[in-house]
């Protein structure tokens, strides 16, 4: 076993230890992969809610007159979409269009921009954008000065009143428990939550916080695994799985974050070119029709007993009890209701293509 | 952690239950607590032979997929077909109702191999 010395604690530590969790490596951090279970937490966190320690994710902070214009050459989406206080999705490439990393960007004034990106890409995207940045701005790496928790569940608000106001996909300035965080409605989960953006010190009040506030609606600290199984079952995808420098937000489903109407970013010719010849394989969602061992990564996807792709995510679906998944896949077997077959240890399992997300909610 | 005074235990956190020339293998109370949640069993074939050490089945949580391994050799006389219904039985009864499967032995003096409840309860730290 490799020692764990050199893996990075958040303020959370402590309080992740208090709560039963049992901790693993992840993206160079020592992180809870789950306390009471990740059945458990996956639930609480679909019916009811529960609180995660995201601070292992990086802060970046762009500012100043140009920022705006910075960001558009380097980002696919336009954040000319977005207004203080509003928050977007939008992908990191590279010149060939493979993606560096997903990000979300908030407007916090009109020239000061939050980005947070996944935690084991902290240092490569800090190093691409300060290389790229086409003009003068001010490119600040804060993760190790900020700290981070999510909220998530149809019972957030009513933990967090004081947020209750902002909308989907916002963010603003605000006292939370005494200590003054940024607060965004946005989420990993699928459900209706918060992701809270402190200062390090700040971080184990507002867990104490948020756990006791939490009780009587019966909030449970909810760890990494069930982070993945609530993410898998809405299809958002887990870069270094799902999407990679290997692979195009075309191919991964994600072209909606890619604004062709900007005249410039980075990888837009290879995108373009892309778009016109069309993409010659598609990130799918599935299911398997029956009992199975749970996909996982790099398992072959099977057509016609063919091979035609390879699993990037899979789980046991915590919500439909019964095995899910996400690949990529030829572009002619990419559609909704073929049938599939996944190979496990040497034995086919059948499996149909699914429409995102593999969860499907409400009336 | 549950070590039951009656069993012999595997340094890969199998147990054995011994009724004559056949011995009753599951996964220990410190096995399913590590594994967390089981959703799926890969128990062997009946009339498999299988080989002391040698992985024989799989057990899945949520997370990950673990080998199990043969703590003694034989032939595969019974496997516990609940557990492709219920996997969460090796999580709530590992040493009753999550049985695994059962081998009759071809040389029973491997059994000597195994660890007694203190052994194990001292190999994992209990």
């Amino acid at each position: 076993m490799h020692s764990t010395e050199t893996l990075k604690r958040t303020p959370l530590y402590a309080a992740h230890l208090e709560c039963g969790a049992k901790m693993v490596s992840f993206g160079g951090w020592e992180m809870p992969v789950q306390y009471s279970g990740i059945l458990e937490e996956h639930a609480a966190v679909r019916e009811r809610v529960g609180l995660f320690d995201i601070s292992h994710m990086g802060e970046f902070l762009v500012a100043g007159p140009n920022a705006e214009a910075a960001l558009n050459e380097i980002l696919t989406n336009d954040l000319r979409k977005i207004a203080v206080g509003q928050a977007q999705y939008t992908l990191l490439c590279n010149e060939h269009g493979g993606i560096i990393d997903d990000l979300i960007v908030y407007r916090i004034e009109p020239s000061l921009f939050l980005l947070i990106v996944n935690a084991a890409n902290i240092e490569q995207d800090f190093a691409w954008m300060n290389a790229r940045a086409p003009r003068p701005v001010v490119l600040d790496n804060l993760s190790d000065k900020m700290a981070a928790l999510a909220l998530q569940g149809p019972s957030a608000a009513q933990v967090l009143p004081e947020a209750a106001e902002i909308a989907h996909f916002g963010v603003l300035r605000l006292a939370v428990l005494g200590k003054r965080c940024w607060v965004a409605r946005t989420g990993y989960t699928g459900e209706d939550g918060f992701e809270i953006v402190c200062d390090p010190s700040d971080a184990p009040t507002l867990w104490a916080g948020l756990m006791e506030r939490g009780k009587t609606f019966g909030i449970k600290p909810c760890g990494l695994g069930a982070r993945d199984t609530l993410r898998l079952e809405m299809c958002y995808p887990l870069h270094g799985n799902d999407i990679t420098e290997e692979t195009t937000p075309l191919e991964a489903g994600l072209g909606k974050f890619v604004s062709f109407d900007k005249k410039l970013f980075v990888g837009r010719d290879a995108l373009e070119a892309q778009k016109e010849s069309g993409v010659a394989r598609k990130l799918v969602a599935f299911k398997m029709t029956g009992k199975s061992p749970p996909p996982r990564p790099h398992y072959p996807i099977l057509a016609d007993g063919r091979v035609v792709g390879e699993v990037t995510s899979g789980t046991q679906s915590p919500s439909l009890s019964i095995g899910i998944g996400m690949g990529y896949v030829k572009t002619g077997e990419a559609r909704v209701g073929v049938p599939i077959e996944i190979e496990v240890r040497g034995r086919r399992f059948a499996a149909v293509i699914e429409k995102k997300p593999i969860l499907k909610r409400g009336p | 952690m549950n070590i039951p005074k009656n069993l012999k235990y595997a340094k890969t956190h199998e147990w054995v239950r011994v009724e004559g020339d056949i011995a009753v293998v599951g996964i220990t109370d410190h096995a399913q607590h590590e594994l967390t949640d089981v959703v799926y069993v890969e128990t062997p074939a009946i009339d498999a032979r299988i080989e002391a050490g040698k992985e024989c089945a799989v057990v899945e949580s949520v997370k990950a997929a673990s080998d199990i391994y043969a703590p003694v050799s034989g032939d595969v006389v019974a496997v516990n077909e609940e557990l492709s219904s219920a996997p969460e039985l090796l999580n709530q009864d590992p040493y009753d109702k999550g049985w695994m499967f059962k081998v009759k032995m071809s040389d029973p003096g491997e059994l000597n191999e195994l660890l007694s409840p203190d052994d194990y309860a001292h190999h994992v730290g209990a």
